[in-house]
């Protein structure tokens, strides 16, 4: 598998999402504070149909890390990218890693 | 189908409306047809809250009913119109516009008069009673052209009377007949406690005065000359000397009458004619008058209950009561005076605290059966249902009245019975409330408009909390006041730890009394609450995470996506200057730009990577942020005032501006809005503002607790008559206090509405500092606004933080997801439909128009 760099790891904010250009996709990439640990899904907002969760709050759902939409609030899985509560709605996970202090996404 | 039963209501006020409303309510209803008249210009109002007018309320405030409502369902009205006839055998009616109408069944709801007592000279202008709208009216005009004023009477009524005076800016006196004020309600101890604190107000109190005339004066309008050679001058007297039912009809037309006046009726509420009933302050009962609303809603409830079949049957009415005089608590229970053969009474008194108890229990010692409390009121609401339900007093008696908290009888909710009379305003028992409960009114606020308890004077408001509290324990619904799942705290119980032990991140908070990550719930519920006591700056590392969706890009998130910008404009005050630079940013960026509903500009449609470009110009031009996005100080409206217009009293662009810059950057638990109205024409409509300052010609009066937007709220008149330093440090205490202590996104007016004691517990905390916490919510203000700083200002100086404001983190391309149509010479934003946005992926251009 190969995988393209997107940004530092020092660029992300812990418990906070930056959105990345990849492949032509926009994609949502998080770093979870307590684990340490980065997520990457879409970042189109399928209910509201806008580009924006990136830009939503980390929320914690009974154990399971989620991110909730700036616009309506749906909760968004970050390792798989289910919506909880539209699961019809639930968008596309990716597959992203930290190499030598890089957030790298990997390619298709 | 049997014809319906035609019934004439005689005289629209509290009770004959009331008897109507409860008759539509009725299941059988249908089988009758309601006609009602009404001497006065216009349906039923609250009298009891008559006195509201002078707090700014109106006469539509005021209504309890409407044509409308009376139209859907079938009743027939007639205003300004007075029942002048009654012919008993033809079962007729003739009114003073020569209406005649028939009745199977007539209602007569005329209610009373105020008394006027024979004086030679009473006739004269300015000499007016306190009973209808129209009498205020008058009262104002009067007021106007008056320095002094005199109120006849020192009952309940006149003290009223008197407090509307003062209000008014006249300069009062109160005259009494007997030795004592209030001397129907009150002994001697409670009568002159109350007459000395009303003295220190600085209104005069006359008693042992007979007036014997009103004759020209030579300083004042008027002079009264006494029967004991003394006289009092005086421009302008109000009657308040008692109030005689209003029988005349049944006088002329031969219905059995009292001899002191009243119309005579049975425990059914019909008169001597069995066609005729008579309810409210116009019938006499057992040779009883109840000058009160409760008794007269009985009246209503019984008559309804004969017509339709029923057997209830008025049993005579509790005449106790509990007010605020002139700002002075004063209660009266039962027999006060010790009338009962063999009873004995308790009594303390404490001069410093200017406090009077008197407790007058059963020959037995067992039974509460008066009492009389002036100065803390507090045990009117334990007191009352023990005598009423004839419950022995738990304890010794003087338990009862002595301040020790220790061991005092704390006689719970729980141990009244279902038909103990909460409250008496609006007839409403506890078994109503137990009812509404567990049909689901599950909050204060819910459970007073549906069942309307506490709507009337208040004085009840803590025993509906209180009985809510344990009805709901006992539902085994256990009020649940966790903020989410992550803490099982309320936001307040949060805020009190939060202060008690200084925490002051998120993480510190969640590992000490949470468990879990935190949520889109507490977390920015958390960040406000931290805002509010520290105040740093929002975007901090450890403070970013926990905001929500507008306030991590400091600007309001629009449907696309995009942000508004809205930089602050204090009062709504612009120079022409700052109008060109904000003309030319929204032509530079081509931003839709639009008057906002607050005095201000707003551009839509900035785009995350312009947010920081527009702010620097912006910033640079001297603009700070209007804070828009934030759960914080909105706008302090203002109307052009004392500068321009010709009714201003007081400069209201300055205070307004002064108000928005002192309380601007404050995080509260919502959104928060003020107005400044310059003359109590109201045209910056302060009394739908979370705080509203109105100018009068002696300072500035406070409004607290309105709201405009989905359930609008008229704000409650808190002070009267402020200077500039007095109204700021109420509205530190006020807002502070509502920081501390509400709910999140709970804006003032729900937060008032489920504050238990409502309005009068708001002032004691602020205006007596009862809590003894005046100055700690000052200096947390203080500390707010000392510590100031425009976020965005601070944003633009910080290269790290403007890193995120951009679309891509990898790139410099920008979201292509956005379309714009034409709108009246402006852009406006739209959202792409999927089959654009499909196309616009293979690469395709999209030409965008109206969809
Ligand atoms: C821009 C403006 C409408 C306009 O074009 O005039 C506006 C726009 C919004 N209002 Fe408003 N309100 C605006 C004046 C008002 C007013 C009038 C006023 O302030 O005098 C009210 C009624 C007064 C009041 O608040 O009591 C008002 C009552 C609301 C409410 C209902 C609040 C309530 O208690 O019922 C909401 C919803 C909420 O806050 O939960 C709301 C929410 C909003 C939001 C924030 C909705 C949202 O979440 O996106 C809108 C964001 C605008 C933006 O992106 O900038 N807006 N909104 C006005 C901005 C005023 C300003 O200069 O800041
Ligand atoms: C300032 C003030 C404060 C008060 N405060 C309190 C309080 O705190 N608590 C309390 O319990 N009570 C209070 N009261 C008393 C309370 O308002 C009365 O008990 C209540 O209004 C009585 O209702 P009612 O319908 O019997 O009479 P009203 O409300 O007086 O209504 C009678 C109506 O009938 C009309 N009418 C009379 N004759 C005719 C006719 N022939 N044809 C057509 N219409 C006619 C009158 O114009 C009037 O509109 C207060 C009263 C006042 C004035
Ligand atoms: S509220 Fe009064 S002072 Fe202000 S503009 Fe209106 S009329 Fe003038
Ligand atoms: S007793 Fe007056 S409002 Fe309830």
């Amino acid at each position: 598998m190969s995988w393209t760099t997107v940004c530092k790891f020092t660029d992300l904010v812990a418990d906070t999402g930056v959105c990345a250009l990849h492949e032509g996709q926009q994609v949502a990439i998080f770093l979870e504070k307590s684990e340490q640990k980065v997520y990457a899904i879409s970042n189109h907002d399928p209910i509201g149909k806008a580009n924006v969760l990136s830009r939503g709050l980390i929320a914690d759902v009974k154990g399971v890390f989620t991110v909730a939409s700036p616009l309506y609030k749906q909760h968004f899985v970050l390792a798989t990218g289910e919506c909880l509560e539209e699961p019809e709605h639930s968008v596309k996970a990716f597959e992203v890693r930290v190499q030598d202090g890089e957030v790298q996404l990997a390619n298709s | 189908m049997a014809t319906k039963q035609k019934i004439i209501v005689v005289g629209n006020g509290m009770v004959g409306h009331k008897f109507i409303d409860n008759l539509i309510h009725h299941p059988d209803y249908e089988n009758f047809e309601v006609v009602t008249f009404s001497e006065e210009p216009r349906l039923a109002y609250d009298r009891v809250g008559l006195s509201y007018y002078f707090a700014g309320k109106t006469a539509d405030d005021l209504m309890l009913t409407s044509g409308d409502y009376y139209d859907e369902h079938g009743v027939r009205f007639i205003v300004k119109d007075k029942v002048i006839t009654i012919d008993k055998a033809a079962k007729t009616i003739t009114t003073a516009s020569g209406r005649v109408e028939s009745y199977d069944k007539l209602v007569l709801a005329t209610g009373s008069f105020p008394f006027v007592p024979p004086i030679p000279g009473k006739d004269q202008d300015h000499c007016l009673v306190y009973r209808t709208i129209e009498d205020l009216e008058a009262i104002t005009a009067s007021s106007k052209v008056s320095k002094t004023g005199v109120v006849v009477g020192g009952g309940l009524l006149g003290l009223e009377a008197a407090n509307a005076l003062t209000n008014l800016g006249v300069d009062t006196h109160v005259v009494e007949f007997a030795p004592r004020l209030m001397a129907v309600q009150l002994d001697e101890g409670g009568g002159t406690l109350l007459r000395n604190k009303i003295e220190n107000l600085g209104v005069g109190v006359h008693t042992e005065k007979n007036t014997k005339e009103i004759v020209a004066g030579e300083t004042s309008r008027y002079r009264m000359n006494f029967a004991d050679g003394s006289f009092l001058e005086t421009d302008m007297i109000l009657f308040s000397a008692g109030i005689r039912p209003q029988d005349e009809l049944a006088r002329q037309f031969d219905l059995e009458i009292g001899e002191r006046g009243g119309i005579v009726v049975n425990d059914s509420c019909q008169t001597s004619d069995e066609n005729i009933y008579a309810i409210g302050e116009c019938a006499l009962w057992q040779g009883r008058i109840f000058g009160l609303v409760a008794p007269g809603y009985t009246m209503a409830k019984v008559a309804v209950s004969h017509l339709t079949g029923g057997d209830e049957e008025f049993k005579g009415a509790d005449m106790s009561t509990k007010l605020k005089l002139l700002g002075i608590d004063v209660a009266s229970i039962g027999d006060c005076h010790g009338r009962t053969e063999g009873s004995l009474s308790y009594t303390y008194s404490d001069d410093k605290a200017e406090v009077y108890k008197r407790l007058v229990v059963s020959p037995d010692n067992k039974k509460i059966i008066g009492a009389v409390l002036v100065g803390d009121v507090e045990a009117y609401s334990t007191m009352l249902p023990m005598m009423l339900e004839g419950m022995d007093i738990p304890g010794s008696p003087e338990a009862m009245i002595l301040p020790t908290t220790e061991g005092a009888p704390a006689l719970g909710v729980d141990a009244l019975p279902d038909s103990a009379m909460i409250c008496s305003c609006h007839d409403v028992t506890k078994g109503d409330l137990v009812e509404a409960i567990q049909g689901g009114c599950h909050e204060l606020g819910d459970l007073k408009s549906c069942t309307k308890a506490g709507t009337g004077c208040g004085g009840c408001a803590a025993m509906v909390g209180q009985v809510l509290n344990n009805e709901l324990g006992k539902l085994g619904i256990e009020v649940n006041t966790d903020l989410c799942e992550h803490f099982e705290y309320s936001r307040k119980e949060l805020f009190d730890i939060v202060r008690s032990k200084d925490i002051n991140t998120f993480d510190e908070l969640i590992e000490s009394h949470g468990t879990g990550r935190g949520c889109e719930i507490c977390k920015p519920t958390i960040g406000s609450m931290l805002a509010t006591k520290n105040n740093e700056y929002v975007l901090t590392d450890d403070n970013i995470s926990l905001q929500d969706t507008n306030d991590i890009f400091l600007g309001n998130m629009q449907r696309d996506g995009t942000y508004s910008v809205v930089p602050r404009i204090a009062g709504g005050e612009i120079k022409p200057e700052q109008l060109i630079v904000l003309g030319e940013i929204g032509r530079d960026f081509n931003l839709y730009t639009k008057i906002t509903g607050g005095q201000r500009i707003d551009f839509f449609g900035a785009q995350l990577h312009e947010l920081p470009v527009i702010w620097e110009r912006l910033v640079n031009a001297g603009f700070e942020t209007g804070q828009a996005y934030g759960k914080s100080l909105r706008t302090v409206k203002s109307c052009v005032g004392s500068t321009w217009c010709r009714y201003g009293m007081l400069d209201s662009v300055s205070m307004a501006v002064n108000l928005e810059l002192r309380y601007k950057g404050l995080r509260s638990p919502h959104k928060f809005k003020m107005g400044v109205s310059g003359c109590t024409r109201e045209c910056a409509e302060a009394q739908g503002k979370d705080i509203g300052v109105i100018a009068t010609d002696k300072g500035w009066n406070l409004y607290v607790c309105g709201n405009g937007g989905m359930k609008p709220r008229h704000a409650d008149l808190f002070a009267s008559d402020l200077d500039d330093e007095t109204l700021i440090k109420y509205i530190d205490r006020v807002v502070m206090f509502y920081c501390h202590t509400a709910d999140r996104l709970q804006r003032t007016s729900v937060w008032m509405d489920n504050l238990e004691g409502g309005v009068e517990y708001l002032k004691e905390v602020v205006i007596d500092d009862k809590l003894n916490i005046g100055a700690s919510l000052e200096a947390d203000m203080q500390k707010v606004i000392d510590t100031y700083e425009c976020e965005w200002k601070a944003t633009i100086n910080n290269p790290e933080r403007l890193k995120r404001f951009a679309h891509f983190i990898n790139s410099d391309a920008t979201d292509d997801n956005l379309a714009y149509v034409e709108l009246r010479g402006q852009e406006k934003g739209r959202i792409m439909t999927d089959d654009e946005r499909e196309r616009a992926a293979k690469g395709e251009e999209i030409i965008v128009t109206e969809v």
